[in-house]
């Protein structure tokens, strides 16, 4: 394959931190921590690898239920890694300790409070100066029963054509849309520049600058403005992880970053474009969405020595490991390759999932960036900015501010 | 001396959305920046407090159907900034007020226990509730909780949420890899709750913490309140400040814990305080005159007194009499998002209107006198002996000092005080525990004390 380095679009790059690592037996290489996954040193240290690799960001999965190979069940396994700390709070502890990497936790919409994610992420956004997003995640079914308010049938993949599912499937998307439309909403409750500190006339705020977002839906209303100032972001990122049409949608309509799962480059062709006819139809084409590619990742020097430690991975295991995204096996050398073929299909960057932690992690920090750079496509050093700007995005206008005055003729 | 030298347990909070706050100060700084945090725990840290200790927001304050503009407005989320903090301190307990209406427990207690986790064992939580629809118009709940209610339900949020931490055994994650046991039991986290509030189960997804269980803090005075908390908290919050009232208190509370079958020092009494210093007497108290006066300004002073009169006072001179008119607490509220302080408003201001006429208080000599409480205010060496004095005497187990100045203000207190405190042995010099449970001197919690989940924590805190 014939790569053609395109310095004009340089590749963005994050990675996926989750547990030991993707592979359910990533926890028995002999490298693994996994006795320290539930201690900040161990997500402190992750994320200052990712940092040295001048990665954009990492992601840091969650859910509000444990961990299962069944999506419909919880499977009881003692053999893989079981339990989570919640991701908002491990990227809170974690930004004090990171100076420039983009810190993206996961926080489910389904049970839980637009408030409270708001201001959550906003005050992220705070302690990180600038480097927050979010992930938004619906809630499996399976879980349902850890809050006892919502009766929703209990489907299973399989059943995911039929109509009570479609119908179910339907209505949590679009409680996630009004969520996220919330949490948006309640960013701009503030307007940059509210606390004014006026002491000749005792204000500490100019009650101007603050917004009710009265939001009035079917599943929630509420009212604002937040008790969070604006961010220094002004809207952290907005991400989601998208498999097919309705969450597709969603991230057409209400996110900054689409995460995908193409098999290969036509798939990843097919699946930009239905994403940029939906946010054409969301009236959002003027606006920066990127399609980030997620790809598992064994990396190792050279195919067969990658090929053989998935293969020792599955054994461990008892099953060979599929995901819902490529698992890729190779070199390092190969994957770029493959992450520049899949970006001429009109991604914008990738998410990598290091199948096990450290090693594929430190194969992505010390191999493939410095591959990336020695064809230019990738950054060398880290400027000085917001996680938004690195990734071309701008500073969002306060949807509640009055539009500055036309300059008058002077 | 047959009686043991106490350890004073020592606290600091940022000051926020009241009046106490010089916001105006040339030296204030931000209230939302996370180096002001920082550098109150840093500080809190050097002088070797038990724990920081951080207030939430829930809606902003309204006076006449406008958001509040007088004081500082906004914050930012509690349980982030604590883990900020986990980052930037090393022993400093991190203590958060959540709400237990406004949160579900399986979020709220996975949250709490992450928190331990991310801080090697120094988290706690202050426990407050709410039945206020103002508040519950942020949140998706806001419609069905009646004020009865959120008594049965802040007992089952506690009782469901020490299930969710014991769901989990200690040594539940093996991780042998040689083995391939991750889990040395099958169904480590399974629960079950069934209250009238919850009903839930199902599989927790964090092991269970350094401390066991985060710290617990209530308030509470009503008969129900003090068993509540004394049955199941760690510490509580004194509401009281004169050494008689505060000792009677802490006697009731340690006799209901005895009587509830706890050891009687298993609970901490802890009032908040705030103090002035001087390099006199003279001198501090002549600049906690003009903290004061800058505190409660006429028209702060005119605002305060409107959350007794439930009026709009702002035609009535601050330096002039009280208002001429009757309190009318039935009336449309004029302040939203505030605690009520008066259960009688009519009483209230009869009592208020005799005390100005015997001390000639005009109504914002009134605001000072009643809104403007510092409890201790002298120089280093009395504001040490009185702290301590107060300790030793069992008026508390120590106090939650905050400062009118953010985030610098408790710095004074650190270089001047707490080597005094520390001279006279009442004070460690530095950490010896690891966690906040071990620095408060508390038991690691092996199995589920008897909650009762009727009763209820009777504090409401809102903005």
């Amino acid at each position: 394959m014939s790569s053609v380095p395109n310095p004009a679009t340089p590749l963005h790059l994050a990675v996926a931190l989750d547990g030991a690592g993707w592979h359910p037996a990533a926890w028995r290489e002999p490298d693994s921590r996994a006795d320290e996954l539930f201690t900040a040193r161990y997500w402190t240290d992750l994320v200052a690898e990712a940092e040295a690799g001048l990665l954009d960001f990492v992601t840091i999965e969650d859910a509000l239920g444990l961990q299962s190979t069944g999506f419909d069940r919880i499977d009881d396994r003692i053999d893989q890694v079981r339990g989570r700390l919640d991701a908002v709070l491990i990227a809170a502890r974690v930004a004090p300790s990171t100076r420039h990497i983009g810190l993206i936790p996961t926080a489910t919409v389904t049970h839980t409070e637009p408030f409270h994610v708001s201001k959550a992420i906003a005050t992220l956004d705070y302690v990180s100066l600038g480097r927050a997003g979010w992930r938004a995640q619906i809630s499996r079914p399976v879980d349902n029963a850890h809050f006892g308010r919502r009766e929703q049938p209990a489907f299973t993949f399989a059943d995911l054509g039929k109509p009570e599912a479609v119908a179910a499937v339907a209505e949590t998307f679009a409680e996630a849309r009004d969520f996220v439309e919330v949490v948006r909403r309640l960013w701009d409750s503030w307007e940059d520049h509210a606390e004014i500190r006026d002491a000749a006339t005792g204000r500490f705020i100019d009650r101007d600058k603050l917004h009710y977002i009265d939001f009035v839906g079917p599943r929630f209303r509420v009212r604002g403005p937040s008790i969070v100032p604006r961010p220094p972001q002004g809207q952290p990122l907005v991400t989601v992880l998208a498999h097919d049409t309705v969450p597709y949608r969603l991230g057409a309509d209400s996110a900054d970053v689409v995460y995908v799962t193409p098999r290969d480059h036509d798939h990843a062709r097919d699946i930009v474009t239905e994403i940029r006819a939906e946010q054409r139809l969301a009236g959002r084409e003027s606006q920066t969405v990127h399609v980030f590619g997620d790809v598992v990742v064994v990396l190792d020097e050279s195919t067969t020595a990658a090929r053989e430690r998935k293969a020792r991975l599955d054994d461990l295991d008892g099953a060979e490991y599929a995901s819902d995204a490529l698992v890729f096996t190779g070199t390092a050398v190969e994957l770029a390759d493959l992450l520049q073929d899949w970006q001429h299909a009109g991604l914008t960057g990738y998410r990598l999932r290091p199948a096990a932690l450290p090693h594929d992690l430190r194969a992505i920090t010390r191999e493939l960036i410095p591959e990336l750079q020695r064809r230019g496509v990738f950054r060398t050093s880290y400027d000085a900015g917001s996680l938004r700007s690195r990734l071309g995005l701008p500073r969002p206008a306060n949807r509640y501010a009055a539009p500055a005055p036309a300059a008058a003729a002077s | 001396m047959s009686k043991p030298h106490k350890q004073i347990i020592l606290g600091a909070y940022l000051g926020g959305v009241n009046h106490h706050t010089l916001w105006s100060d040339p030296e204030a700084g931000s209230q939302i920046d996370f180096a002001s945090f920082r550098h109150a725990a840093q500080t809190a840290e050097r002088g070797r407090f038990d724990f920081f200790f951080l207030a939430e927001g829930l809606a902003l304050r309204e006076r006449l159907g406008l958001i509040f503009d007088q004081d500082v407005v906004g914050r930012p989320d509690t349980l982030p900034v604590l883990a900020a903090l986990a980052a930037v301190t090393e022993h400093l307990g991190l203590i958060g007020t959540i709400n237990a209406t406004f949160n579900e427990p399986y979020e709220l207690a996975r949250q709490l226990s992450s928190l331990d986790h991310l801080s090697g064992g120094r988290a706690g939580w202050n426990v407050v509730t709410s039945f206020d629809a103002f508040t519950g118009a942020n949140f998706r709940r806001a419609d069905f909780l009646h004020r009865d209610e959120r008594y049965t339900r802040a007992g089952e949020f506690l009782a469901a949420a020490r299930e969710l931490w014991d769901s989990w055994a200690a040594d539940a994650v093996a991780a042998d890899r040689e083995a391939g046991v991750f889990l040395r039991d099958a169904k480590a986290g399974e629960f079950a709750f069934d209250g009238a509030q919850f009903d839930i189960s199902g599989r927790f997804t964090t092991p269970r913490s350094p401390q066991g269980r985060p710290v617990i803090l209530q308030a509470g005075v009503s008969p129900q309140g003090r068993d509540f908390a004394a049955g199941g908290a760690d510490a509580i919050f004194s509401p009281y400040h004169r050494l008689d009232e505060a000792q009677e208190f802490y006697r009731d509370i340690r006799a209901r814990a005895a009587r509830l079958g706890r050891p009687a020092d298993a609970v901490k009494l802890l009032p908040h305080a705030s103090f002035v210093l001087g390099e006199s007497e003279a001198d501090a108290i002549e600049r906690h005159r003009d903290i004061t006066r800058r505190q409660i300004g006429g028209r702060t002073a005119q605002i305060l007194l409107e959350t007794v009169w439930n009026r709009d006072l702002s035609g009535y001179d601050p330096d002039g009499p009280l208002p001429d008119v009757d309190p009318d607490p039935e009336g449309p509220p004029v302040i939203r998002g505030r605690a009520r302080i008066a259960e009688d408003a009519h009483r209230r201001v009869a009592e208020w209107r005799a005390l100005a006429e015997a001390e000639s208080y005009s109504l914002r000599d009134l605001a000072i006198h009643v809104f403007g409480r510092t409890e201790f205010v002298g120089t280093p060496e009395q504001v040490a002996d009185r702290i301590d004095t107060f300790v030793q005497q069992d008026g508390s187990d120590g106090f939650i000092l905050g400062s009118h100045l953010t985030p610098t203000g408790l710095d004074e207190f650190v270089d001047k005080v707490v080597p005094l405190l520390q001279e006279r042995g009442s004070l460690r010099t530095d950490y010896t525990g690891t966690t906040l449970r071990d620095n408060l001197g508390l038991p690691y919690p092996n199995a589920h004390p008897d909650v009762q989940p009727n009763v209820q924590p009777d504090t409401t805190r809102v903005a």
